[in-house]
């Protein structure tokens, strides 16, 4: 047991270390690993790519850094910059004034405007007021969500996905669909059940975001930005990418024309437009094997370092409940009923987007682990609780008789017994630990959830998947399953009948 | 009643549960090697008596000097902070056997005349397994060593719970009904071994309703009812000539 507890704080030391090594020479860069094309995405080869991939490198090259690339969740970008885990987000973040406050923007890297996309054959829209009364989609967090939602009237829609939200136009749910127009050049216009309608609704700027008070980098991205703009390199990249409008051109004071034919926009058509067979999908996920490897490693490896916490913190729990002094038992259970109570989710955005506001910043691993430990441990207590109050009071009196101290007696006689009651339940708990590890994908660690996000973004295959992962998170279940019926045959002495005469658990009754 | 020699002495013992009076005033003394069997109708305050002496209940007030080791309390006086110590002290030096026998089933039967030895005492394990072998031996289980205690009969489990209790050598033996869970044709196992111990001058005090066992075995015999002493006498005498009406009543029903 003094083992296993070293072992895991040695290992939990070594991620502190491995923490927070800042090189200046590196920029550190974040976008959501879920974004989609033409943004920074995953493209086919599971390789970084987009427009913003491409500004970003052309600028840290500008400001002679090594571009790092950070993963995380789109609602943990802004978070994240204040936690100090990367210098900078690219990630197609509109400059407005609410996030003028949050956050520190750089000049505009591009300009654009809400494209509204209808079902084909609609009448054509000219003015949002035409809207009243109808179902329109839009992603969250997004200006053109802001936009609808100042307009009377418009029954608003959010989406994760904007392929989901195309898809809804195209079957009938949605009226239509207001989203950036690069979003709507990629997703719907090629797509021959919907069309663009209506004139450019408002203006967008993206700019990458810095944490506040972050000028000097600021003013080095921006001198940075402005010579990959005077150079032609901007309009080059943005050409490739079919981005360049009359309205970026106007605003970066260059010529309305593209330098390069748009190769990049016709690849994404393309590969998207094929309805790939049955066979070609299965040999296509051949190429997530890599991914999928490493994230069920994590998976995994969070799951275990989770359990092993989780096991000793409740296990401390159940015995300062049942034979602790009356402050310990109180606060057990104020833990005990405080964890159960809320939900682990907000358990863990707590641990790692609110603990940095009273100076504490865990690495995103050790967030995940902690969060699963510190919520399990409370389940965990309370198995123990039960499993301690299931020994006959005399298995305890008898250890005390033969002179044990109460410790002793708890630690050779009474424990030892309990482990084998509770050995089922804490298998289903680990069991469903391992599910419930998927939210740590939530601080950007990429487990096997996220993996599953990013297939599926890139595929756009949510079934297929979804299938796949789940897959994976039962294979990793089975193990644990058998090992934990090993261990319990293994632990059961004697192997008798339990109708055996003076069974294994008599009951003290009475005093006489 | 307490003489010089006597090992075990007990003084106006009072304990009460929930306000509840089970003791009003227990005391007696025995000397080493006597075999004392206490008796008396259920509810009368023997069993909590036996658990008192061996420091697993807490005292209302009294003194209770056991084997060299004291735990006492005045009435009305708060826990000595020094009880559960002295108790520890005691417990050490007092055997117990129970009526449920309260066997580790997690260890055979050698594990469980093995392990307070090495924990409580810091006994080498080659040591502690030498007399747990050799106790087992004596009390006829010698075959049984490695075995679990549910695999054993009840005979045999209360014959090792003995055994364990012997591996702290102790200075007294304290048995609480230790054949009231037995089966009748297990009970002589039991007592033989108790009767063996007697022959070796072991102190023993059995709470028992083996009126048979009392009158063969014992040196005396102490009556109790209604949390009181009643008559403490010869086992012969309490028999045939009870000096109170109580005992008389009480041993009407086995005569």
């Amino acid at each position: 047991m003094k083992k296993t507890i070293l072992l895991l704080f040695l290992a939990l030391g070594f991620l502190f270390q491995s923490f927070a090594q800042a090189d200046t020479k590196t920029l550190r860069w974040a976008a959501a690993t879920d974004s989609n094309a033409p943004y920074a995405f995953y493209g086919p080869g599971n390789t970084l790519t987009g427009f913003e991939y491409e500004v970003i490198q052309a600028v840290a090259r500008e400001m002679g850094r090594e571009p790092v690339f950070v993963p995380n969740d789109w609602d943990g970008l802004i978070p994240g910059l204040g936690r100090g885990l990367y210098d900078c987000v690219i990630c197609g973040i509109e400059v407005t004034p609410d996030k003028a406050q949050e956050v520190l923007f750089t000049n505009p890297y591009y300009v654009t405007y809400e494209q509204l996309v209808v079902k084909k054959g609609t009448p054509q829209v000219t003015s949002l007021d035409q809207l009243r009364g109808k179902n329109i989609g839009t992603l969250s967090q997004t200006a053109s969500f802001n936009m609808l939602s100042k307009t009377p009237g418009v029954v608003v829609k959010t989406y994760d996905e904007e392929v989901n939200a195309y898809a809804d136009v195209a079957n009938g749910r949605l009226f239509g669909v207001l989203l950036d127009y690069p979003i709507a050049k990629y997703y719907a216009f090629a797509n021959p059940n919907l069309k663009f309608t209506g004139p450019p609704f408002g203006q967008v700027t993206y700019g990458i975001a810095l944490s506040k008070g972050n000028s000097a980098l600021a003013a080095e991205m921006n001198a940075a930005l402005a010579r990959v703009i005077a150079s032609g390199e901007m309009r080059d990249i943005l050409s490739r990418w079919g981005l360049w409008t009359a309205m970026v051109a106007d605003t970066f004071g260059q010529p309305e024309d593209p330098s390069l034919p748009d190769t990049e926009y016709r690849a994404f058509v393309a590969a998207t437009a094929e309805q790939p067979t049955l066979l070609n999908r299965i040999i296509g996920y051949a190429r997530f094997w890599p991914l999928l490897l490493k994230a069920s490693l994590l998976t995994i490896e969070v799951s275990l370092l989770g359990m092993a916490g989780a096991v000793l913190l409740g296990f401390t729990l159940a015995i300062m409940r049942v034979y602790g002094p009356l402050p310990a038992r109180w606060l057990a259970t104020l833990y005990i009923e405080l964890i159960r109570g809320t939900p682990l989710l907000i358990q863990l955005l707590i641990l790692f987007y609110g603990l940095p506001n009273i100076g504490i910043k865990l690495e995103p691993f050790v967030a995940g682990v902690l969060g699963l430990a510190l919520n399990y441990a409370a389940y965990e207590a309370e198995n123990y609780r039960a499993g301690l109050l299931a020994i006959p009071k005399g298995q305890m009196e008898a250890a005390r008789a033969l002179g044990m101290t109460q410790r002793q007696g708890l630690f050779h006689v009474v424990i030892p017994q309990s482990f084998r009651l509770v050995l089922p339940p804490v298998t289903n708990d680990f069991i469903s630990l391992l599910k419930d590890s998927s939210l740590v994908s939530m601080v950007t660690l990429v487990d096997l959830t996220g993996a599953y996000k990013q297939i599926a973004t890139q595929t756009f295959d949510y079934f297929g998947a979804g299938l796949l992962v789940a897959a994976f998170y039962l294979l990793i279940g089975l193990p644990f399953v058998r090992l934990a019926r090993y261990t319990e045959q293994r632990l059961n002495p004697g192997g008798r009948s339990p109708g055996a005469k003076g069974g294994r658990f008599q009951f003290h009754l009475g005093k006489s | 009643m307490e003489s010089s020699n006597s090992i075990l002495s007990i003084q106006d013992l009072h304990k009460s549960f929930d306000q509840t009076p089970i003791l009003k005033g227990v005391s007696f003394s025995i000397e080493e090697g006597d075999l004392v069997s206490v008796i008396g109708p259920s509810g009368c305050g023997k069993s909590t008596m036996l658990r008192c002496i061996n420091g697993l209940e807490t005292l209302d007030s009294g003194v209770i000097n056991a084997a060299g080791a004291r735990i006492s309390r005045k009435p009305g006086a708060k826990l000595d902070t020094d009880f559960e110590k002295n108790a520890h002290i005691l417990r050490q030096r007092v055997g117990m056997v129970f009526q449920q026998f309260n066997l580790f089933p997690h260890r055979t039967l050698l594990q469980n005349t093995m392990m307070a030895p090495v924990i409580v005492r810091g006994v080498p394990r080659e040591d502690a397994e030498k007399t747990g072998r050799a106790l087992l031996e004596k009390v006829g289980l010698g075959a049984h060593v490695d075995r679990y205690p549910a695999n054993l009969s009840g005979g045999q489990q209360q014959r090792a719970a003995i055994a364990r209790a012997l591996a702290m050598q102790p200075k007294v033996m304290l048995y609480d009904e230790p054949t009231s869970a037995l089966d009748p044709e297990l009970v002589d196992e039991v007592l033989h071994v108790m009767k063996a111990l007697d022959a070796e001058g072991m102190t023993q005090i059995v709470v028992t309703h083996e009126m048979r066992f009392a009158r063969d075995a014992s040196d005396y015999i102490i009556y109790m009812e209604g949390g009181h002493i009643v008559e403490i006498s010869d086992e012969d005498e309490i028999f045939e000539n009870p000096k109170d009406e109580r005992t008389r009543r009480f041993l009407r029903r086995f005569i």
